[in-house]
């Protein structure tokens, strides 16, 4: 990357959930920020801001990435996935999501977008983990409602009956 | 009774949540993503690295002058435009928005900076110089009561702010009689649920009306709503605060943004423009909210068949530098169940206030009881242990009877329903205690540290505002009496008989729009989706009152009703419409399925939109006097909720749930890990309005409950400083921690409200904590167990306590003032130079701007003494310093003692060291021990990363000594911090 002036915006250009989008950002800007603030998404959450809860991930050219560890000037030019890519775009909730319905995987729903970017990219490489294998996927995210018991039961039950 | 007025055709039923599918989507506006208005500037905050301290002055003048920041305020400014909050005790601790004069904990705010964004006002703060005088903290709540302890507020005198005493029954004459007195010290952290969302507020003053319009994601209760209005010295109703629909998580601790409210509109006032605020997790963590931390005297007068006839409470909590309201409720939240889930008829209490030097106390999930029930249920384990007798047994002797319902509690709880007894055996048996024994049994056969802890809670619900009356005189509450908890709903049927419904509950995630959309579909025939419910909440608008908001598990026994009794208005309404029509009674019209009919004759019916259709399109046909439109607001507070009476008795929650836990634990001896084996949870919280969502609150407080118990705590220096300030050194647990209990229900319906319901959210936080610690008392046969049982803790209760490693004792021992977050090390190097030119070089100002790394100026301002600018940083932080060092004890060119401190906006340091030179082949070997002591930011942050940190540093600055003296003058090279980074992975 060419070197870029601290106080000078630059245009960022991403396709963003198969749509292309154009914002300004300083260097300095993080990705959440970005997405956030700039284009006006709302799935990229900002937990921690320093990259341990999950809340803010996103895939980046297949990528799975955090939102706040993640300058938006680095994200020119990629392909961006965040949650709101989830749904039909007739807003059917996908199986995935259904299953979180069904099995209460969510409460504030703060760490919800951030925790079914992880898992798309993730079952898509396993697509039937174990319990033990998806707590121990989970545990990059931290949820402060659900106590995960919800969540571990959506993903099992998709990977056990999912027709998609 | 709540069937027979619902058709429960949804309450009561596993309905799935009507708010999932937004929030699945991504598309919730949470507060960050509100509108506002174009020009709305951005708040960062300054705050204090000191626990305790003078504040001598602050220049904001290089702040001002950065493009792009709007203001600077200091307390001076706020002191000037606002009032100091009014707080519960009658005392002189006087908190403002911004510190004035002093800061008393690390964190605390000094300064704010408005700016065009939020990036500008960061830079601005490391641009505003504070010049401070640190004083003594007291930190230990137990020293903090000391006769020459520091003092945090020397008007009061004392950081003792409150004692009170309490006498229910006879206890001297229990204990006078009994066969066994059991006593025990415990104590509980400090700790909070810490909401994955931050505080956001937005402010906008409008001038014109002199009103500020505040959009927060605050919790309430509105109890702090007029501290706030009078704090701004405006009427309540220029105070407009709204709060959205969708929050990140509140668990109790987003009361707490009431402070930066008043701030945040102060800064609008001051701009004349929109403010808007973000807290970031460091200062969520190192000054939003903890839990009090918590030390209980207890004693138990016994009988030899492990009846308990008296219990004696000196509880102290410790609510850090200021007293918020509603502070400190955790000490008076419970008191009329001081005698838990028992039958216990004597007790004494004895309540102390401290203060100290740390993060000012708040609401978190539990407000009170997992402190409380640490003590109760911890001495009833002790109990059993000192007579012999399974710890059950004893559990089982004191329980409240069953039948006895409603039972006055010694202390005042109106205890309404349940049957405690009997929901122990059912989860005896359903959670199959007698393998889990047997488990033990083989366990320990194996060798294994194998424990089966018990807890027996009764959890509260819906507070009395009268609560903290007590903490007054009888006279002066006497005077102005308190108690009741109002609730608020509002059910709408528009033109086109669609429903809507409003209420006061403020949720942060709970599931309160299903639950009411369920309430509501029952009673007027429809289905929950048919039930649009709206819960962005505005005082300008929408029925409140001071117990408005989202705690104390108010929801599902008050707001309920509220709603409730909304929609029984309008049902009441349509069928008095429907029945000119229909010529059937109003009274004995049946709403089913869309229709308003008669039930023995359903073809006599008409649609439920055309009856609320009528009071729109046709008010001249309505009955007599009916006023047009559909819109009924229930309002209720229970009559059980009144004010202390002249004993002191006082009934401090509406409603009371029981909760049985039990589980099985084994202690991993090589490494000190408590592993959960077997948890089963016993709920009888009423009637279940929603049993998907009533397990997900239990599976909730459940998890929060594993991280209090092995995980989480808020740690201190013995400076003061603060030192968990990211998530990875405030550990909460992960799917891989936190297992799945067994739930267990049993529904006894509360005879005190009419749908039956208790609350559910917040049990586990007070049983599942002490039954774990009762599992460890029992693997392990210890008495003394501190939370959180980390494996440093459990591991020094099996093997005594870890010895440093010796490399990293340091040559010399260098003494330090506290011990805060100190770093201690040993190193040396090679130098290819002689001894006499590395010594030149060390006294050299030019040559060693160049050696020390990210050394902007240095100047000579004494005999060897240095004044530099610095940058340095750790981890996500990175910040200027002023740095001040000296050299002593110099003996040219062997030895030398360095000494100075560092201090900026990320922290402060002091710290010293020696170096000495001897020659070796062709050069010098330099060796070097040192000792820095840190506060602030930096220690907040650096937790595991400091150590590794000031190694690298040191390192680097003798191979850049070695350098420049080689006469290879060190280039800019690339800031030791970003090496640091790399080698974490942190940075590519
Ligand atoms: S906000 Fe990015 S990981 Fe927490
Ligand atoms: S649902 Fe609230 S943090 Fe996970």
């Amino acid at each position: 990357m060419s070197k870029l002036n601290k106080d000078a915006r630059y245009p960022v250009t991403m396709t963003l959930n198969g749509e292309e989008v154009t914002g300004h950002a300083e260097p300095r800007m993080l990705l959440s920020d970005f997405l956030t603030h700039e284009i006006g998404i709302t799935s990229c959450h900002v937990g921690c801001e320093h990259g341990v809860c999950g809340a803010c991930t996103v895939i980046v050219d297949g990528t799975v990435m955090r939102g706040c560890l993640t300058l938006a000037v680095q994200a020119d030019g990629t392909t961006v996935e965040t949650a709101e890519s989830l749904a039909s775009k007739d807003g059917k909730l996908s199986e995935l999501q259904l299953a979180f319905k069904k099995h209460h995987g969510l409460q504030c729903g703060y760490c919800t977008t951030g925790i079914l970017m992880s898992l798309t990219a993730y079952l898509e490489e396993n697509p039937k983990p174990t319990e033990e294998e998806l707590r121990d996927m989970l545990s990059g995210h931290l949820c402060r409602c659900t106590g995960y018991v919800g969540i571990v039961k959506a993903v099992l039950d998709y990977c056990e009956n999912s027709t998609e | 009774m709540a069937d027979v007025a619902l058709g429960k055709k949804f309450l009561g039923q596993p309905v799935e949540r009507v708010e999932d599918e937004i929030l699945l989507m991504g598309k919730a506006q949470y507060s960050d993503h509100l509108p506002t208005r174009a020009g709305t500037q951005h708040a960062a905050i300054l705050r204090s690295p000191h626990a305790h301290a003078k504040i001598i002055s602050i220049d904001t003048t290089r702040a001002e002058n950065i493009p792009g920041v709007t203001a600077v305020m200091t307390g001076d400014d706020v002191k000037e435009m606002s009032e100091a909050f009014l707080i519960v005790l009658r005392q002189p601790i006087n908190q403002w928005a911004l510190a004035v004069e002093k800061v008393r904990y690390v964190g605390e705010p000094v300064a704010i900076v408005v700016a065009r964004n939020r990036y500008i006002a960061e830079d601005a703060l490391a641009e505003i110089d504070v010049t401070y005088e640190a004083m003594k903290p007291a930190v230990d709540q137990e020293e903090a009561i000391l006769d020459d302890a520091p003092i945090v507020h020397e008007a009061v005198g004392s950081n003792v702010v409150s004692t009170r005493d309490f006498t229910y029954g006879d206890p001297d004459d229990a204990f006078a009689a009994a066969d066994k007195v059991v006593k025990m010290k415990i104590r509980y952290p400090r700790n909070s649920q810490t909401p994955l969302e931050g505080f956001v507020v937005t402010a906008d003053y409008h001038q014109g009306e002199n009103l500020y319009d505040v959009a927060s994601n605050y919790q309430g209760p509105f109890t702090s709503h007029p501290v706030m209005s009078m704090a701004l010295r405006v009427k309540n109703s220029q105070l407009r605060m709204r709060t959205p629909q969708w929050s990140g998580g509140g668990f109790g601790i987003k009361v707490q943004i009431f402070p930066y409210v008043v701030l945040i509109c102060l800064a609008s006032k001051k701009v004349g423009k929109p403010v808007k605020w973000v807290e970031d997790k460091l200062e969520h963590l190192s000054a939003a909210a903890a839990a009090p931390n918590r030390l209980i005297k207890m004693e138990a007068a016994v009988k030899n068949d492990g009846t308990v006839t008296g219990f004696r409470f000196d509880q102290q909590d410790d609510y850090g530098a200021f007293l918020r309201a509603p502070m400190p409720g955790p000490l008076y939240r419970m008191h009329g169940i001081l005698t838990g889930a028992y039958d216990i008829k004597n007790l004494s209490v004895t309540n102390r206030v401290v203060m100290t030097n740390k993060c000012p106390s708040a609401m978190v999930r539990g407000f009170g009881g997992p402190q409380m029930y640490y003590g109760i249920e911890r001495i009833m384990h002790k109990v059993a242990t000192e007579l012999g007798m399974d710890p059950l047994d004893v559990i089982r002797k004191n329980l409240v009877p069953a039948g006895v319902f409603p039972y006055r509690a010694a202390a005042g709880a109106l205890i309404d329903s349940g049957d405690y007894p009997g929901a122990v055996e059912r989860a005896v048996k359903e959670g199959a205690l007698e393998d889990l024994k047997k488990r033990r049994d083989e366990m320990r056969a194996a060798g294994k540290k194998y424990g089966i802890g018990y807890a027996a809670i009764v959890e509260p619900a819906q507070s009395n505002m009268g609560y903290l009356s007590n903490i007054l005189p009888r006279d002066e509450r006497q005077r102005n009496p308190k108690g009741g908890a109002v609730a608020n709903a509002t059910v709408n049927v528009d033109p086109l008989g669609t429903v809507s419904v409003t209420a006061d509950s403020i949720p942060q995630g709970q599931g309160h729009m299903t639950i009411l959309s369920q309430i509501v579909a029952d009673v007027l025939g429809l289905t929950p989706d048919q039930i649009k419910v709206n819960l962005d909440f505005d005082t300008a608008k929408d029925a409140w009152s001071i117990a408005t908001g989202n705690y104390s598990s108010r929801f599902s026994s008050a707001t309920t009703v509220a709603c409730l009794k909304a929609a029984e208005k309008v049902k009441a309404k349509l069928a008095r419409i429907a029945s000119q029509t229909l010529n059937v009674p109003a009274d004995q019209l049946e709403f089913v399925d869309g229709k308003i009919r008669d039930p023995s004759n359903p073809e006599n019916g008409i649609n439920f939109y055309r009856a609320a259709g009528s009071a729109h399109w046709t008010p001249g046909n309505l009955p007599d006097e009916m006023e047009p439109c559909v819109r009924e607001t229930g309002s209720w507070s229970p009559p059980e909720l009144e004010s202390p009476n002249e004993k002191d008795q006082i009934n401090t929650s509406l409603t009371y749930g029981f909760v049985f836990d039990f589980c099985g634990i084994e202690v991993d001896e090589d490494t000190g890990e408590v592993k959960i084996d077997k948890y089963v949870t016993m709920h009888d919280s009423g009637t279940l309005l929603n049993p998907l969502l009533a397990d997900g609150q239990v599976h909730g407080a459940f998890a929060w409950a594993i991280g209090c118990a092995l995980y989480e705590e808020f740690v201190y220096g013995d400076d003061g400083s603060f030192l968990t300030g990211t998530f990875a050194d405030y550990l909460v647990p992960t799917a891989w921690e936190v297992p799945e209990p067994q739930i267990v229900h049993m529904e006894s319906p509360s005879m005190l409200t009419p749908l039956g319901a208790k609350g559910i959210a917040e049990g586990n936080c007070m049983s599942t904590p002490v039954c774990l610690a009762n599992a460890v008392a029992d693997a392990l046969d210890v008495e003394d167990i501190t939370l959180p049982m980390t494996p440093t803790r459990i591991s020094a209760m099996i093997h005594g306590e870890e010895k440093p490693p010796n490399n990293d004792k340091p040559a010399v021992t260098i003494p330090v003032k506290g011990e805060g977050n100190v770093l201690r090390g040993t190193g040396e190097t090679f130098v290819p130079a002689e001894p006499l030119e590395v010594w030149n070089t060390l006294l050299d100002p030019k040559a060693l701007a160049a050696v020390i790394p990210g050394c902007h100026a240095l100047d000579l301002i004494g005999d060897n003494s240095y004044e530099a600018d610095v940058s340095l940083g750790v981890g996500p932080v990175r910040g200027r310093f002023k740095a001040n060092v000296g050299l002593t004890e110099m003996v040219e060119p062997k030895k030398a003692t360095l000494s100075g401190g560092l201090i900026g906006p990320l922290g402060a340091s002091q710290g010293s060291g020696h170096v000495f030179l001897e020659a070796a082949d062709d050069g010098t070997k330099v060796s070097y021990d040192y000792a820095i002591e840190l506060t602030g930011t930096v220690a907040s942050v650096g937790g595991r990363l400091l150590e590794g940190a000031a190694k690298a540093l040191v390192k680097q600055f003798f191979q850049r000594l070695g350098a420049q003296v080689g006469g290879r003058p060190v280039s800019g090279g690339e800031p030791w911090w970003r090496n640091l980074l790399r080698s974490l992975g942190l940075l590519k």
